[in-house]
């Protein structure tokens, strides 16, 4: 009902600006809302109008795997942005045509960002928490058809996003590029997801809440306020795109940095450990390592994690008291990262054996390895001194894509690849043979990334700081560009690998979907404990 | 953990670690009971210590009227303004001498001070000229380049710093404003003149022509173009009319090109840097250039 009331009063909203506007992009978005919510408004009539599926009391499944849908899409559509990109930084003219801006590296890059953070790893995480929730809480989600309000609207926000950015609709905040009324809908969207997962977990029939659970529930918490605070603007004309931010000037760095950080902090990190949480013991088949250890480290990442922003401003107009701050909370941070990590490998002792037998399940360790290596990565790049070197150069970028290719892909190809014979109640994968490749061809491309991006960026960093006799630049700007061109080769190379692994895997998931199981296969386990989509009765 | 048998769970032991549980499972993962690495508290604590420790010593913790300074008094913005004053003293002399020589010439004779200006020199090009000339002054179709011994406006030094200064077709108000018509576009003359014409600028550097049509084109050079390119074609600095008879050029040679130049017209801009550089800057600069190749 008050999905309808949301249909029916924004479809009303879109076609008054439609009709309204004057700004030809706001025109485009205003239909494109209007559209979703009339085909939103059809699907609750038909589904209104059929008979009930199912049991009531079944876990709700049906969303999880609209979400692994929308995962493996959205995966390979910002890894290929992310690939165009790359070429494009290695040959400036590539990809470039003279009338279609759209192609441009400034556009195409807030595509690719938005489209592997939010589009694939926000996908990722919707699915897994509505399917953990459940199954730790042993209970159905909460809201009814909420959780499909959260997907669908989830997904019209990638939709709007995404457009937005390939017409040049942008508020120019680093990952939060999209315009003030596409934040509006986010938030609507958001707050549901919140009631729905706390919704969830208040009807559950377990006496404690799972540590996945509190993971899930801090990254949903704090991207919301996260994403209120920085988004808060006052939009030009309610019918027109553009907005004005709150803030200004060095106020607004530290905001979107605050922002930018706890989004690594909050969205790639806790949302992940949720994942991690529950889909390596599950796998393993063996309990969580220590108990202790998840709520020491919970409660410490949170509490520091929130204050380190201000290292992404060291040598700026932020003062330096800010500086210091931020740089110390990072320093304070490396252990609490380091918890999950080490609640994630030593949840194996006792089933190392089966990392030579499930790829699967090497794939999470390698990823837990690579959170390790970037969480401990973060905290010594943000010290100002190696900061003064790193800054600005391409070693960021390494680092991010360690943290992003390494821990966020290879934990959500993991669970993607434990989730789909689950829901789809399939005995094994298609191919595990299909899983080594995925491994190893994607493992190369990331040691590829990662190593040229290392070299490039502490070369960069210093030419940019090399002076002669007499205290002259030595190199000019455009000659460290000239220096990093085979680099920027070997990163593109990477990142065609890591393409190439995810494009193996759609296949290897949409066979497994389909109950093919590949002839020849060698290897093949069981896929560990494949749970029964029982109805909670049952249990 | 005294309260694991009133959550209703099972205390069990683990077989493989022999660790106890926590007692309680969750779709059938169960915890155990370890407790925090010992290793890992350790150095969790010494980082929380060595930050208290920093900012001890640091700038830190906001109040409400500033902000904590630190033992150690520490300030980056006065750090940066002592480097920089530093370093404006160490050069202070050198860059007085290249304001003070009583000509371009004189700094290239003085080994030291010609050191310096072409040190200077090559750190300024490639953060202002580059962009445009190459980082080796190697130039692009447009964009001369500054290797060579052809020159558009003149390679002596004082023609070098008075591009730079002023310009070419800049904004300057002393800068130079001529340039190549679009003779075709602008109707003033036919395309069957410009096409004889084509053929006599490529008979002048010497390149396969048509030997009639050049004839033709002789007649509409003389007048329309030696006025500025000179009546062997030569060029004039002055005027900043190129060398038509050499193998040098700045858009292209070719017949397709030469045509576009002679329809099109051609205006190419060289920015002033008076107002972004020093003088000391410019005549580093321009001593620097000079130095390239070419300098006349």
């Amino acid at each position: 009902m008050i999905i309808a009331v949301v249909l029916g009063v924004g479809a009303l909203l879109s076609l008054f600006v439609a009709a309204r506007t004057v700004d030809p992009l706001m025109e485009v978005h205003a239909w494109t809302f209007l559209t979703a919510f009339i085909l939103g408004a059809f699907a609750l009539a038909s589904h209104i109008s059929s008979p009930p599926r199912g049991e009531p009391d079944a876990y709700e499944l049906g969303v999880v795997k609209a979400g692994v849908f929308a995962s493996v899409f959205w995966g390979i559509a910002g890894f290929t942005a992310g690939l165009v990109i790359a070429s494009q930084l290695a040959f400036p003219d590539l990809f470039y045509f003279e009338n279609a801006p759209w192609s441009n590296f400034g556009r195409l890059r807030p595509l690719h960002t938005s489209a592997v953070i939010f589009a694939f790893g926000g996908n990722v995480l919707i699915a897994t928490s509505f399917y953990v929730v459940q199954r730790t809480s042993r209970a159905r989600l909460a809201g009814g058809l909420a959780p499909w309000f959260v997907f669908w609207g989830y997904n019209l926000f990638i939709v709007i996003a995404a457009t937005g950015y390939l017409m040049g609709v942008t508020q120019s905040r680093e990952y939060a590029e999209p315009e003030w009324y596409a934040d509006l809908w986010l938030t609507l969207v958001w707050v549901t997801y919140l009631l729905v997962f706390l919704g969830t977990i208040w009807r559950r029939k377990e006496p404690h809440i799972y540590v996945a659970n509190w993971f899930y529930l801090s990254f949903i918490v704090t991207v919301a306020m996260l994403h209120i605070v920085n988004n808060l603007a006052v939009p030009v004309s309610l019918t027109g795109s553009k907005s004005y931010s709150l803030f200004a000037g060095v106020q607004d760095a530290l905001t979107q940095w605050w922002y930018g950080h706890n989004a690594v902090g909050f969205f790639l990190t806790t949302g992940f450990l949720g994942i991690m949480y529950y889909f390596i013991p599950k796998r393993a088949e063996r309990p969580i390592y220590s108990y202790r250890l998840s709520i020491v480290h919970f409660w410490s990442l949170i509490f520091i994690y929130i204050w380190a922003g201000p290292h992404h401003l060291h040598y700026t107009a932020l003062p330096e008291w800010a500086q210091t701050l931020g740089m110390t909370f990072s320093i304070m941070l490396w252990m609490p990262s380091w918890g999950g990590m080490i609640n994630g490998l030593m949840t194996l002792s006792g089933a190392w054996d089966k990392l030579r037998t499930d790829p699967v399940l090497r794939m999470m360790v390698v990823s837990v390895a690579f959170y390790g290596m970037s969480t401990f990565e973060g905290p010594l790049m943000a010290i100002r001194s190696v900061n003064a070197l790193s800054h600005y150069t391409d070693w960021t970028i390494g680092h991010v894509h360690s943290g992003a290719l390494g821990w966020v892909g290879y934990i959500s190809f993991g669970a993607l690849y434990c989730l789909v014979p689950w829901l789809w109640k399939r005995k094994t994968l298609y191919s595990n043979t299909l899983v080594e490749w995925h491994f190893w061809i994607s493992t190369i491309g990331i040691v590829l990334y990662i190593t040229s991006m290392w070299v490039s960026g502490i070369m960069q960093g210093l030419m940019w700081r090399a002076y002669n006799e007499f205290g002259f630049l030595q190199f000019s700007f455009v000659e460290t560009v000239e220096a990093m061109h085979p680099y920027y080769i070997i990163r593109a190379t990477g990142g065609a690998l890591f393409l190439t692994g995810a494009l193996i895997m759609a296949y290897n998931l949409w066979r497994t979907a389909r109950g093919d199981i590949r002839s020849g296969e060698q290897n093949l386990t069981p896929a560990p404990s494949t749970p029964s989509a029982q109805p909670i009765a049952a249990q | 953990m005294a309260d694991n048998e009133t959550d209703g769970g099972e205390i069990e032991i683990d077989d493989h670690s022999g660790v106890e549980t926590t007692g309680h499972e969750w779709d059938g993962i169960k915890e155990l009971n370890n407790p925090l690495p010992r290793w890992w508290l350790i150095v969790f604590y010494i980082c929380v210590i060595w930050a208290v420790g920093y900012w001890v010593m640091m700038p830190a913790w906001p109040g409400i009227t500033g902000y904590t300074k630190g033992l150690r008094n520490h300030s980056e913005r006065q750090n940066v303004a002592a480097q920089i004053t530093q370093l404006e003293e160490a050069r202070a002399e050198a860059t007085q001498q290249l304001v003070a020589a009583p000509s371009m010439e004189a700094i290239e004779s003085d080994p030291a001070l010609n050191q310096f200006a072409l040190a200077a020199g090559a750190s300024l090009f490639g953060d202002n000229c580059a962009t445009c000339h190459g980082a080796g002054g190697q130039g692009f179709k447009g964009y001369p380049n500054l290797n060579d011994d052809a020159w558009i406006w003149g390679g002596a030094l004082e023609d070098i710093n008075k591009t730079i200064t002023v310009g070419r077709r800049s904004t300057h108000p002393e800068t130079t404003n001529t340039m190549m018509l679009a003779y075709g576009r602008q109707g003033i003359l036919s395309r069957k003149q410009i096409n004889d014409l084509t053929e006599y600028v490529l008979s002048l550097s010497g390149q396969t022509h048509d030997a009639a049509a050049a004839i033709r084109g002789a007649q509409e050079f003389a007048a329309q173009c030696t006025a500025c390119h000179g009546a062997d074609g030569t060029g004039n600095h002055a005027l900043g009319a190129p060398n038509l008879s050499d193998a040098i050029w700045l858009y292209g040679g070719d017949r397709a090109t030469i045509h576009e130049t002679l329809w099109d017209g051609r205006g190419g801009v060289m920015p002033s840097w008076e107002a972004r550089l020093s003088e000391a800057e410019i005549v580093a600069l321009s001593v620097y250039v000079h130095s390239l190749g070419g300098g006349e």
